[in-house]
């Protein structure tokens, strides 16, 4: 017997174990554990990875993503392209068919009319719909008869399937929210709280902040699933007493985003109850590079504007050397164990967008930054210190509270110390650090330090977006209201061209050359933003839970439809 | 009497009307935003229209007016609504909490439960434990039994409870597996075993904090002992023939118990508070997860009711202490 004939026949037992136990609600309960509660189960009103997460029970999107980050249909047939007719010939439109006999929890049959409204609720003024950069471009949504719908946008979109899709577009019933347009939208606490959807389970209970109680939806399109009867899904606490309740006391099945230190996880490991699921996205933790003089001494609506370059941070060779310094596996290692890789790029994944050559920081050499550093001008000066012209080479380097970004930011301090750089470290609350408030001198986007350290991802599968946010109008400044996310004031115009090229580019191997390339240009080229760690959600499943499978490009919970009790 | 606790009363209402604009402006003034637990994919344009739907637009003190009618006014209505089943409220807006986009008032019905049965419990079993413990320990001063109440009563009073909490899990819920570690707040008691079950549940966290509170209490209720049992009066009951048990339960404790109850009295707000960092550690979820997991997400319309309803809370308990105080001691008159 040959290693294939093995493994096709321990697919087919698993396949057929499964199959032996695919009955609705044959399971019983399970339970999962988030340590952040979630508040409320529309995400059209909390674009929360919580609430987001909690709702995918319940709502389904039009197409999914699969681990690997691929299109999935889910409530469609297929995926419509420009091969198959889905797509028109001027990308200007995009056609979904909906599968046949889709059923409401209700038992209400699913129409386009449903999705017609969604597009509708989330874009009715007022709202302030929490996912409306999702349907933004989009001229008009039309149903053409019961079972098809067709999105129209304003101009030709190479890649269309941004509506409707991932945790962030889930379907909406118009019988159910119709009197919760605009204005009224939160009124709707009834509807909010208990959405009628088409996924694996119905609402019971929702007791916002605590707790969720599910049970398998009666009219579930597969008759065989989801095995378990119940779920319940309860909130709060924190990601160590989480890891706890499945890895060590088995109280539940499934903990969510348990990021630990590793060494905690592998003590809770040995109560032998789990097993730790991890899955990798499009998350990198990065530092990023000011590019612009936020001096304390500057007036405050000039201070970190494009109209002061930093004196330090613009020459190249400095940015370069403060790379070189970094063992980024090391901070891989130390901070995030298997949930994390070191990387250089900004766009780690799909594969299609990633740029496997740039590989060139992985490897650390202090002697190489210390001699460019030489090689710009700074020599070494009083207290090991480098110095040019009278001026210290001195950086205030800024980040969010949290135990992980506090090791990487002495551990970094201690390697730039090495090649003669003094860092000032500064940690702000994550609630001032990434909020808006355009009077506070401590958020990302104002950046009033020289380096700081944050991580950022995309949704779905696609840069384009994420991409586009390092063009020159997206920096912040006081005209902004320091709102934008090019934090650190990169302006090329040859990567604004490229940006604008990808977003008229439908090839798929074209768009993976220029994203490649703009990724290249804003990591390798010109060092302003220096990706440290490839980052994974790690959760925390029972032994006896089947099934799993954990996606970083959707949900945690895409597929609970297939979860299972193992026998 | 009656008129002292009259006039006190109407002095609360300014009282309490500055507390309110304090703790507004305080909130106001604090850094943070609603928005900043979102992930950083949703674009700030997005963010501002989010803020908008919140009316963060409006000026500080139209919110504050809102708020101040929006509690007195409506809420009470709704409150008459739910008993009678009138429609006095109609379609005016509710304080809406940021988070849930839910009345704020509902939740903190649905959470009081939870916190009224476990702190409270912990509360009473505390007091229960306290008391004797301090009679005991005051009577036989520096016996053994008053070294082990102090000694214990130290580690219960300096020990924080997020170590005790974390503690009592590792031994009861890890390594025994007697205990579960997470509450569940949806169990409801109907028969016997889910009677057993809400109790198991409730054991630790009611350990924890009942720890806590005997440890404060018994030093009270120690030292105010030893201030009576030295007095004349004590000497005379003894000279008089009185039994030990006549002289300390009856002569000693009465007396001693004055300040004690006061003290109790002034706790008991902060069983309504709830106990934030155990229910954080056990998930009991009640008003102090709910309070802090409220602040972590600047959800202010929920921080600001709740904070206020504690103040309201605080003032009452203070007359009420005041009040008590001169029941209880008959050389106290306030009229």
């Amino acid at each position: 017997m040959t290693w294939k004939t093995l493994l096709l026949g321990a697919t087919a037992s698993l396949a057929f174990a499964q199959v032996a136990q695919a009955e609705r609600g044959s399971d019983g309960e399970v339970r999962v554990i988030y340590y952040q509660a979630p508040s409320i189960l529309n995400p059209y009103l909390s674009a929360g990875t919580k609430d987001e997460e909690a709702s995918s029970l319940i709502l389904e999107p039009l197409i999914r993503f699969n681990p690997a980050g691929e299109m999935v249909p889910w409530l469609v047939t297929e995926i419509p392209t420009l091969e198959n007719g889905g797509v028109a010939e001027d990308m200007k439109s995009i056609t979904y068919k909906l599968k046949p006999d889709l059923k409401w929890s209700d038992g209400t049959p699913v129409t386009a009319e449903d999705v017609v409204f969604t597009y509708e609720y989330c874009t009715a003024p007022g709202g302030g719909c929490a996912q409306a950069s999702i349907y933004e471009g989009i001229d008009k949504v039309e149903a053409v008869d019961a079972s098809t719908v067709r999105i129209l946008f304003t101009e030709p979109k190479p890649v269309p399937y941004v509506a409707f899709a991932g945790a962030q577009g889930p379907i909406l019933q118009k019988q159910q929210f119709a009197d919760c347009l605009g204005e009224k939208a939160p009124t709707c606490t009834q509807q909010n709280f208990n959405p009628i959807g088409t996924g694996p389970f119905k609402v019971d209970e929702f007791r916002p902040n605590d707790v969720i109680t599910l049970s398998a939806n009666p009219n579930y399109r597969d008759p065989a699933k989801p095995a378990f009867a119940k779920m319940t899904l309860k909130g709060g606490g924190d990601a160590a007493s989480a890891a706890r309740s499945v890895l060590e006391t088995g109280e539940f099945d499934y903990a969510w985003n348990t990021q630990l230190a590793p060494e905690v996880l592998d003590e809770m490991l040995k109560g032998g109850k789990g097993r730790m699921v991890f899955a990798f996205g499009s998350l990198v933790e990065r530092l990023e590079i000011n590019l612009t003089d936020a001096s304390p001494s500057l007036p405050a609506d000039e201070r970190g504007t494009v109209k002061h370059p930093h004196p330090i941070l613009t020459d190249i060779k400095v940015r370069q050397a403060l790379s070189m310094a970094i063992d980024r596996a090391l901070l891989a290692e130390v901070g995030y164990g298997d949930a994390g890789k070191p990387t250089c790029n900004l766009v780690p994944a799909p594969a299609a967008y990633a740029d496997d050559t740039n590989t060139g920081c992985l490897t650390q050499d202090i002697e190489g930054a210390k001699a460019l550093l030489e090689e710009a001008g700074w020599t070494v000066g009083a207290g090991g210190v480098r110095e040019k012209d009278g001026k210290k080479l001195s950086l205030l380097f800024q980040t969010s509270t949290n135990a992980v970004r506090q090791d990487f930011q002495s551990i970094i301090k201690e390697w730039w110390n090495e090649i003669g750089v003094q860092t000032e470290l500064k940690n702000v609350d994550g609630s001032v650090f990434f909020g808006s408030d355009p009077g506070s001198p401590d958020t990302f986007p104002k950046f009033w330090a020289d380096v700081e350290m944050y991580a950022n991802n995309f949704n779905g599968a696609d840069p384009e977006a994420y991409l586009a946010e390092r063009i020159c109008s997206k920096i912040p400044s006081p005209q902004t209201q320091w709102q934008g996310q090019n934090v650190g004031r990169f302006c090329v115009p040859e990567y604004d061209d490229l940006a604008v090229q990808l977003g008229q580019t439908g090839d798929l191997e074209k768009r993976g050359e220029i994203a490649r390339k703009m990724n290249d240009m804003l990591t390798r080229d010109s060092m302003t933003i220096l990706p440290l760690v490839y980052r994974g959600t790690l959760s925390a499943a029972s032994n006896t839970l089947g099934g799993v499978d954990i996606n970083a490009w959707d949900s945690q919970l895409w597929n609970v439809a297939d979860w299972y009790r193992e026998k | 009497m009656f008129h002292y606790t009259i006039r006190r009363l109407l002095i609360a209402i300014p009282t309490l009307l500055i507390i309110s604009l304090i703790i507004f402006l305080l909130l106001d003034l604090a850094p943070g935003d609603p928005m900043a637990q979102m992930p950083l994919t949703v674009p700030p344009e997005v963010k501002e229209r989010m803020r908008q739907a919140l009316g963060l637009d409006q000026p500080l003190l139209v919110r504050y007016f809102l708020w101040i009618k929006q509690f007195f006014w409506i809420e009470p209505l709704n409150v008459l609504d739910s008993l009678f089943g009138w429609n006095l409220v109609g379609d005016a807006q509710r304080i809406i909490s940021w988070q849930t986009r839910s009345p704020v008032a509902d939740i903190i019905a649905q959470r009081l439960p939870q916190t009224l049965w476990v702190v409270g419990l912990a509360y009473v079993i505390g007091v229960l434990i306290a008391l004797p413990i301090g009679i005991i320990s005051a009577y036989r001063q520096y016996s053994w039994f008053d070294q082990i109440g102090t000694f214990v009563s130290m580690i219960g009073f300096s020990v924080p409870t997020f170590f005790t909490g974390v503690v009592l899990i590792i031994l009861f819920s890890v390594k025994l597996q007697w205990f579960p570690s997470i509450y569940d707040t949806t169990l409801v008691v109907d028969d016997w075993d889910s009677l057993m079950k809400q109790i198991r549940q409730m054991v630790l966290p009611v350990m924890v904090l009942a720890l806590f509170n005997a440890s404060q209490i018994s030093r009270f209720m120690r030292a105010s002992m030893l201030d009576n049992l030295r007095q004349d009066y004590v000497r005379t009951a003894r000279a008089k023939g009185l039994s030990e048990k006549v002289v300390v339960l009856v002569h000693v404790l009465r007396n001693s118990m004055i300040p004690v109850i006061t003290v109790i009295a002034l706790g008991v707000p902060t069983i309504f508070g709830g106990a934030i960092i155990t229910e954080q550690v056990f998930k009991v979820n009640g008003i102090g997860q709910l309070l802090i997991s409220a602040i972590q997400a600047n959800d202010v319309p929920m921080v600001q009711t709740l904070t206020f309803i504690f103040a309201v809370l605080i003032v009452l308990f203070n007359l009420i202490a005041d009040v008590l105080y001169g029941i209880l001691d008959p050389r106290i008159r306030y009229d």
